[in-house]
């Protein structure tokens, strides 16, 4: 099993939510839009200035900065 | 009983309805079809802020519409989320109707399923089933129906399509028998032992929430329904123990929270997967393909400037013709007026105020301003309809960061160059209230539609005046675009500049989304704009103007001494006015433009008028010649551009300021920051340019 921090994935990649290492209003906003443990959510694209990036999550698309992706630990797919 | 949620009855017999949504799902143009009335509706998330009501009639019987803030959950983790469900909860809407997106259905389950936890009146509405459909999306409505036990409408609501159902199924709701969700074993025990202590509808949900250490849930109980306290103190102590005995089973409040919520979205996933079948796997390609181009590394900051200023130039060349015709055609009946005053042998007086102070205003603020606005404004609805501008700010976003604001704050600069108070209000969309302060203080440097004509006027006059037609218009977007570009630099240079001093802190992390591209509906959006924007802010204009001429006039034309009143006040102001390269009467219209900035042109011109011959204006050549009279250079030209874009915001603003941030300091310190850093960078400006010798 390969745990890594989402924002190490490259574009176009998969990666499934394992762990939110954020508490308060931003853990529970992240929970709200479906960030719960073992969904699969796709990189689509960085920003011109490379953050945020823009990730499809249960078919929505959401862009997250990195203060956040750093702290969501994922499993590669 | 609800001091941010009235309802206005008529009578005892209306029926309520709650309308519940996420943001950016139609839910607005639900609204607005149901009940005619005008709410604008915008394509980025959270635009819906405030709550609307309107009513329509159904089968001889009154239904009045709540349109709720646009949320994803009723966790209340905003003031948003927070008012949407005490709405549902505690002022018992006869009927809760959830409008969800076709295209994204499983992300809006959630509130769905939320929703039904709280109330059994409910009504899912599917919208945007043609967008759905273009997509190869197909959803089993009946079959979405029977898993939810509630009653499903399929509607595309921008089309009227379905809404004819929907008022029908609401009228005819009775009882439903929706799906029951069910937590862990340990929750369930814990829910039964806080339920007893209830006598609510919904104490089911009520007793989840308060395990859940909903501290605002407790708030509002407290305020909406009427304990005994010495009840109250006994449901506060189940609680604590309740809460007590989940830890005990290794349940803390996180993990509590996590499990809630997992429920509901897992819940959600499997309902979305037993009735969304797509038909093809790459269902929103283009929309993946257009963000790859409009948000791309390389192209993404040009094409975004492109587009603006594509839209400058089609407004500054468009806006060309009809503003001459349209100032011919008022300073022709001008000449009518004048005659018709000397047939009715009226004192000089009379004419002069009426004619050359009160009309004359009136027809400069019409002739210039309407024609921008009736290009800007669609144009601009559009870029807004396509959803295009949450991109604008998914692009700058990490240039906020470094400014320690929001990214939001690039949605609330853009409505400003609609109007400052629209995008001041707009700014209720950032949740941090230290960035919101942020981008409150700093709307002000976007340059709005009561100001950008001034710029336009001016720049064409003093800087591509020369030039022949196609290029001069060319030039003129460029040049206004360098503008614009500066009020960006500046709103990012001062929000560091603040977030380091008076409102110092980390820049708070958040979410955006990026809702699909939409086709926008370019008769619907000239309608909207022309009606609800144009004319709304020309009124505006031209209310103020009018008695504005009137006051000028009066300054001009009373004397005190051997010079008038504005004289005197011109005089008063030259020196320091000197100092930033502008003159008395600059800055006298300036500051008398305070009402509405659309008018400080009108009044430089009338200043100037009154002291000296008056002669006709109906073209730029003649204006410009009148103001070089006057002693305008290059460099005047360049500092009335800058305080322009850099003063105090316009009247209206500062009101909304004041209503936003519940706070005189604030709304002083909103003044004062634009008109500070306004006076220092003319007053730089200045400095060097004579310094040199340039001029």
């Amino acid at each position: 099993m390969n745990v890594k921090p989402l924002l190490e994935i490259p574009v176009n990649k998969k990666a499934k939510i394992k762990e939110i290492m954020i508490d308060g209003p931003i853990r529970r906003r992240l929970l709200d839009l479906g960030l719960i443990e073992d969904t699969v959510i796709e990189v689509l694209q960085k920003s011109p200035f490379g953050d945020p990036i823009a990730y499809s999550i249960r078919g929505a698309v959401i862009a997250l900065r990195s203060e956040i992706t750093s702290k969501i630990l994922i499993e590669t797919v | 009983m609800f001091d941010n949620i009235k309802v206005n009855k008529k009578s005892g017999n209306d029926i309520v309805i709650a309308l519940a949504g996420n943001p950016n799902v139609g839910k607005s143009t639900v609204f607005n079809e149901l009940t005619g009335l005008n709410q604008h509706t915008g394509n980025w998330p959270g635009k819906t802020v405030s709550i609307a009501q309107g009513n329509y009639v159904y089968n001889e019987k009154n239904f009045i519409l709540v349109d709720l803030p646009g949320t994803y959950s009723l966790m209340a983790n905003s003031a948003e989320e927070e008012v949407a469900r005490d709405f549902i909860c505690f002022a018992n809407p006869d009927v809760t109707v959830v409008v969800v997106d076709a295209t994204c259905l499983e992300r809006n389950l959630n509130l769905v399923l939320q929703t039904i936890e709280i109330t059994s009146h409910v009504i899912v509405c599917v919208n945007l089933m043609d967008e759905a459909k273009r997509k190869k999306i197909e959803i089993d409505l009946v079959k979405l129906s029977s898993l939810l036990g509630v009653p499903v409408i399929g509607t595309s609501a921008n089309k009227g399509k379905g809404l004819e159902e929907l008022m029908k199924t609401i009228d005819e709701l009775n009882n439903t028998n929706p799906i029951s969700i069910k937590y862990d074993s340990i929750i369930e025990e814990e829910i039964k032992q806080v339920e007893k202590e209830l006598k609510n509808v919904n104490k089911r949900w009520l007793s989840l929430k308060l395990i859940d250490g909903d501290e605002k849930l407790l708030e509002s109980i407290n305020k909406y329904i009427n304990f005994e306290s010495s009840k109250y103190n006994e449901l506060l102590k189940i609680i604590e123990a309740s809460k007590n005995n989940l830890l005990l089973k290794g349940m803390d409040k996180n993990k509590l929270r996590d499990k809630i919520v997992s429920r509901i979205i897992k819940l959600s996933e499997i309902i979305s997967k037993k009735v969304v079948s797509f038909k093809t796997k790459e269902y929103n390609s283009r929309d993946r393909k257009l963000d790859k181009i409009l948000t791309s590394k390389l192209f993404g900051i040009p094409i975004m400037f492109a587009l603006l200023g594509l839209v400058f130039y089609i407004t500054i060349a468009g806006a060309n013709l009809p503003s001459s015709i349209i100032a011919n055609f008022l300073f022709g009946i001008e000449n009518y007026l004048t005659d018709f005053f000397i047939w009715l042998k009226t004192p000089e007086w009379i004419h002069s105020v009426l004619v050359l102070g009160i009309y004359r205003t009136v027809a400069w603020v019409i002739a210039v301003m309407l024609p921008p606005m009736a290009i800007f404004f669609p144009l601009f609805t559009i870029l807004e309809d396509l959803g295009y501008l949450p991109r604008i700010a998914f692009n700058l976003d990490k240039l906020f960061k470094k400014a320690c604001a929001c990214g939001k704050q690039a949605l609330t600069m853009c409505m400003g160059f609609g109007c400052n108070a629209v995008g001041v209000t707009g700014c209720r969309i950032i949740d941090s209230p230290r960035e919101r302060l942020i981008a409150i203080i700093t709307n002000n440097f976007v340059p709005c539609n009561g100001r950008f004509p001034t710029l336009i006027a001016i720049i064409t006059m003093f800087f591509t005046g020369i030039f022949a037609s196609p290029f001069q218009s060319l030039l003129s977007t460029l040049i206004l675009t360098g503008v614009i570009v500066l009020g960006i630099i500046m709103t990012l240079l001062v929000s560091k500049i603040l977030s380091k001093t008076i409102l110092k802190g980390v820049p708070s992390t958040f979410t955006l989304e990026l809702p699909p591209y939409r086709k926008p509906q370019i008769g619907k959006i000239i309608v909207r704009s022309i009606f609800n924007r144009t004319l709304f802010v020309l009124g505006r204009a031209v209310l103020i103007a009018a008695p504005a001429g009137l006051v000028i006039w009066i300054l001009a034309n009373i004397n005190i001494g051997n010079i008038s009143i504005l004289s005197h006040c011109s005089n008063l102001l030259n020196p320091f006015a000197y100092l930033i390269g502008l003159d008395g009467y600059i800055l006298m219209a300036f500051i008398l433009g305070f009402p509405a900035n659309e008018i400080v042109v009108p009044i430089i011109i009338m200043c100037y008028m009154s002291t000296g011959n008056i002669i006709e204006l109906d073209n730029l050549t003649e204006l410009k010649a009148l103001l070089i009279d006057n002693g305008w250079t290059w460099l005047t030209a360049i500092n009335v551009m800058l305080f322009s874009l850099m003063h105090w915001p316009c009247g209206t603003t500062c009101l909304t300021i004041k209503k936003e941030t519940q706070s005189w300091k604030w709304t002083i310190i909103s003044f004062l920051v634009p008109t500070i850093i306004g006076i220092i960078v003319c007053f730089v400006v200045v400095s060097i340019v004579r310094l040199l010798g340039l001029i």
